[in-house]
């Protein structure tokens, strides 16, 4: 790096500079953000600020120490001053003026010093490098003198004589007039008490000038036409001479609507004043713009058609594509029409456009209309519309909609005091904050309200009991179910057996009782359901052979029932005799089918397989297939947690395993043959959950296994592998109730692992049942391009 | 993922046409061309009765070896088109009717533009484009070539 000699000016310049860019304090290096911001400011093109960060070493170091920062300062100076870049032009260039920086600190820096001591140190609030305006009242004129710095800052862009000598100025003080400034805006940009469009007009004129050169940077988002404003509010006292020095960029303006291009500086400015929120729209701007609204539709509340509006705005002399483009922006709803907040933002757009600013790629904001109309004074550059897509002879953009939302919880945010501009515009200068809110905000519950099913049924204790059970007939014989089921509490399983019984009955598909058990959301039940039924219709052998376990729990009359139709359905009388053996609590049936249960919960598909699970106790006794439930489980609970891809961190490795198989067909299947099973799992999940880690070894083999039956049992080797299992489980099970005290918490744990599961289940259900769907309708379209084609056979 | 979208008038001169730009376009632009027809041929068949009735997504109007033209048509007669790879098999029909109506609701966002003359070409280009909504939102249905 080549020797840096600095006047001292520069000196003190730059170091001003430094410590604002040194946000962090280090006094070593400083923040590449606010550096980046600071070129930004210098309004060189972007290529130029690279080659300045190249040149400087900073891209080298990949930081900006005090040297490269000075150095690169230079080398703005330098560019600004029209000298081509290089290395040596650092020291051969003489009486290089100080860089300036468009409402950069460095305008401001010359200029505050002095007028921005009313101001509280907004530095921190800025998100651009000039302060913004200061805010109402006192703010207002430490506004007005921010923006006679502004404007003195634009003036001194156009001046290049004239930085050389502010910056001396006003370095020591710039770093604090700088931070006045940034708290200013907040409160103040909104309402900065212009006098009038009139009086203002021209020292918008300069202001604007003025202003825009310095909002320019400022917000970096969008060019910030209240630096024009700025420039125009300087109409106080000490810009007013620069004022007048910017006088170029606002006379294009005055042509066709003087006053309203007033207004708008007037609005540009305190868009930038709040140097949180460029595109505010300061009351006299807005009231401009009523007035004008007023001319083409005197009902404030009604609309301006299309065609006058393009009437209006063409008289702006503004180029057709930009007039469509403003356009896009401000009509919110897409109706064609512009509301009061619609016409003021399309309003403040066309200033703000031919003040100079670009327009912004999305609408500010400040100028959305606001769901809520608020009409509050305070409420600057809201534009509270009516969201209503009625109007639009489309469907509402849906783009919209999910934004609206989003928007309607900033706006009362926004509405309210000036702080909250503030955090809000230092939260995101840009609406993208507002996508996110949506982002942040969509996904807020995916579990809660829409796919939460209610389970009504006691399926954890059912569940659990059945894990238990499973599990300690996993012990006894070979049955890898059985270890799943890790939970001990047995006391749960009558509510286990229920909520199985409920899911299975809620998931039956094939014949079994349909009867929803979920009850929480009927519509996911339903379609659950459904779509159990449709997958379980697919494969009903599978469905047919496992017979649902018998509920031990008296309990669950309900699930009592569905077994008992179940049972009905499908198997021997056995398995009525296991349904009726459930009120007396049957613990070892429900044991072994709730083994498998618990295994497979997790899968949504759980539905189904649920049932199984739940029909498998009661057929465990009487079936061979009962093994197989528990093997459904598992792979239900793994297909099942694949597709949810993840609350089966119970059984990770269950998991992907049965992703490997085809999950849907395995989850069809598993349905089918494990739907009790299934219903258990679900119910089981906590149960599972709870065994988790013991069961992590278990569930793989399980897992294998349900996966060969899948792969085999397109529909009836389940029926020979189930029984065997179940039967193999029931003979193992030991006796349910343990200890009531265990099961107490276990029964609550298993509980809410298998609310969890429920949900997971659900989801999953409701997936599996839009894949249908979908396939059904591709199927469907496809028969129907194939008759299409048939004409076009011999294309 | 779409190849190609074009948006022909009524009069079936086009108002919008877009390709991936790796293709040979002019190919797309025949290939759209030549759906006309079989559009044409749809409304007709099925427009007899009443224009209401129609429905609006008319499905794969035409597959060729390496592509599938998909068609729909607004009740004014503006017709959306649609050229998808064939080796996209993941793209369903679902997929291409939602597509559609995404096309559909962006083009009467572009109408309801006072400052768009109906018939107009809908510009693409451009600082400020007529209709850079619609452009996104078609890039957004483009495929994305690296």
């Amino acid at each position: 790096m080549e020797g840096l000699t600095l006047s001292d000016a520069e000196q003190k310049y730059y170091s001003d500079l430094f410590s604002y860019c040194d946000i962090e304090s280090t006094k070593k290096v400083v923040v590449n953000g606010r550096v980046l911001e600071l070129f930004r400011a210098a309004q060189l093109p972007n290529d130029v600020v690279l080659q300045i960060m190249e040149l400087c070493g900073a891209t080298r170091l990949g930081y900006f120490g005090r040297s490269q920062f000075y150095i690169a300062l230079k080398l703005v100076a330098v560019a600004q001053s029209g000298f081509p870049l290089r290395v040596e032009s650092i020291n051969t260039v003489k009486d290089l003026p100080l860089p300036r920086f468009v409402a950069s600190k460095n305008e401001q820096e010359s200029r505050h010093a002095a007028s921005y001591s009313s101001d509280s140190e907004n530095q921190g609030s800025y998100s651009g490098v000039i302060p913004p305006p200061p805010g109402r009242g006192q703010v207002k004129k430490g506004s007005v003198s921010h923006d006679t710095v502004q404007a003195r800052t634009s003036a001194d862009a156009q001046e290049p004589a004239s930085p050389v000598v502010s910056p001396q100025q006003s370095p020591p003080t710039s770093p604090h007039t700088w931070r006045k400034h940034s708290r200013h805006p907040s409160g103040g940009n909104s309402e900065r008490p212009l006098a009038g469009p009139g009086p203002f007009w021209s020292p918008f004129g300069e202001a604007q000038s003025g202003s825009s050169a310095g909002d320019a940077v400022w917000s970096g988002h969008s060019p910030p036409p209240p630096q024009e404003n700025w420039v125009s509010f300087a109409d106080t006292p000490p810009t007013s001479t620069l004022l007048t020095m910017h006088p170029a960029s606002v006379q294009d303006q005055t042509t066709v609507r003087t006053v309203a291009s007033a207004t708008t500086a007037i609005e540009i400015r305190r868009q930038s004043s709040s140097y949180d929120d460029p595109w505010k729209i300061t009351d006299e701007q807005r009231q401009y713009y009523v007035n004008q609204f007023k001319t083409i539709q005197p009902d404030l509340n009604g609309f301006i058609p299309g065609s006058a509006a393009k009437e209006f705005f063409t008289k702006s002399k503004l180029p057709i594509l930009e007039l469509s483009h403003i356009w896009e922006l401000s009509d919110f709803d897409k109706d064609g029409a512009l509301t009061l907040d619609e016409f003021c933002a399309a309003f403040h757009l066309v200033v703000a456009r031919k003040n100079g600013y670009d327009l912004p790629e999305k609408l500010p904001e400040s100028l959305m209309p606001k769901l809520i109309d608020l009409e509050d004074s305070a409420d600057v550059g809201d534009q509270p519309g009516e969201v209503g897509y009625s109007g639009s002879p489309a469907e509402a953009p849906p783009s919209k909609s999910p934004s609206m939302p989003s928007l309607n919880q900033t706006w009362p945010e926004l509405n309210q005091s000036s702080e909250q501009w503030e955090t809000f515009s230092e939260r995101s200068s840009s609406s993208q904050t507002l996508t996110q809110f949506d982002s942040n905000i969509a996904p807020a519950d995916p579990d809660t309200a829409i796919v939460h099913p209610v389970p009504i049924r006691m399926t954890p204790s059912k569940i659990h009991m059945q894990e238990m059970e499973l599990k300690r007939t996993g012990s006894d014989h070979t049955n890898p179910t059985s270890p799943l089921l890790v939970k001990p509490s047995d006391l749960s399983e009558e509510n286990k057996i229920n909520s199985s019984v409920k899911f299975a009955s809620g998931n039956t598909v094939d014949g079994y009782s349909s009867s929803d058990s979920f009850t929480s959301d009927p519509e996911q039940i339903g379609s659950n359901v459904t779509r159990q039924r449709s997958h379980s219709g697919t494969s009903p052998d599978n469905t047919a052979p496992p017979p649902p376990p018998p509920r031990p729990q008296p309990s669950h009359s309900r699930s009592s029932s569905l077994d008992m139709n179940r049972t009905f359905t499908v198997t021997t009388g056995q398995q009525q005799a296991g349904v009726v053996a459930h009120p007396p609590a049957v613990p070892p049936r429900p044991q072994p089918s709730q083994a498998p249960g618990p295994a497979v919960h997790r899968p949504v598909d759980a539905d189904g397989l649920i049932t199984h699970t739940s029909t498998s106790p009661q057929q465990i006794p009487e079936q061979p297939n009962f093994a197989d439930f528990s093997q459904f489980e598992v792979f239900a609970a793994s297909n099942v947690n694949e597709e949810q891809d993840d609350e089966a961190e119970k059984h990770p490795e269950v998991l992907p395993a049965e992703k490997a198989s085809d999950p849907a067909n395995s989850l069809r299947v598993a349905k089918a043959d494990s739907k009790t099973e299934e219903k258990t799992a679900a119910s089981a999940p906590t149960n599972v959950s709870k065994g988790t880690a013991p069961l992590a070894p278990p569930p793989k083999p399980v897992r294998r296994r349900l996966k060969s039956e899948d792969e085999l049992r397109p529909e009836v080797d389940e029926h020979t592998q189930k029984t065997g299992v179940l039967a193999a489980v029931l003979a193992s099970q030991p006796s349910i109730p343990r200890s009531v005290g265990k099961d107490k918490k276990a029964i609550q744990a298993s509980i809410r692992r298998n609310k969890e599961t429920n949900t997971v289940l659900a989801r999953l259900n409701s997936e599996l049942q839009q894949q249908l769907k979908d396939v059904l309708e591709e199927r469907i379209s496809l028969e129907v391009q194939l008759e299409q084609l048939r004409p076009f056979s011999h294309l | 993922m779409a190849v190609c979208i074009a948006v022909i008038a009524k009069e079936n001169y086009p108002l919008y046409i877009r390709s991936t730009p790796t293709e040979n376009e002019l190919k797309f632009h025949y290939m759209v061309h030549t759906s006309l027809d079989v559009v044409d041929e749809k409304i007709s068949a099925m427009g007899k009765a009443l224009v209401d009735q129609r429905e609006l997504y008319l499905g794969l109007l035409y597959p060729t070896e390496d592509y599938k033209v998909y068609g729909y048509v607004t009740n004014s007669k503006v017709k959306f088109v649609m050229v998808v790879d064939s080796s996209n098999t993941a793209l369903r029909d679902n997929e291409i009717r939602s597509m559609f109506r995404k096309l559909h609701n962006s083009y009467t966002d572009v109408m309801c533009n006072p400052f768009y003359n109906p018939g107009d070409r809908i510009q693409s280009s451009g600082s400020v484009s007529l209709s850079r909504a619609f452009d996104n939102m078609v890039t957004s249905m483009m495929i994305q070539v690296c």
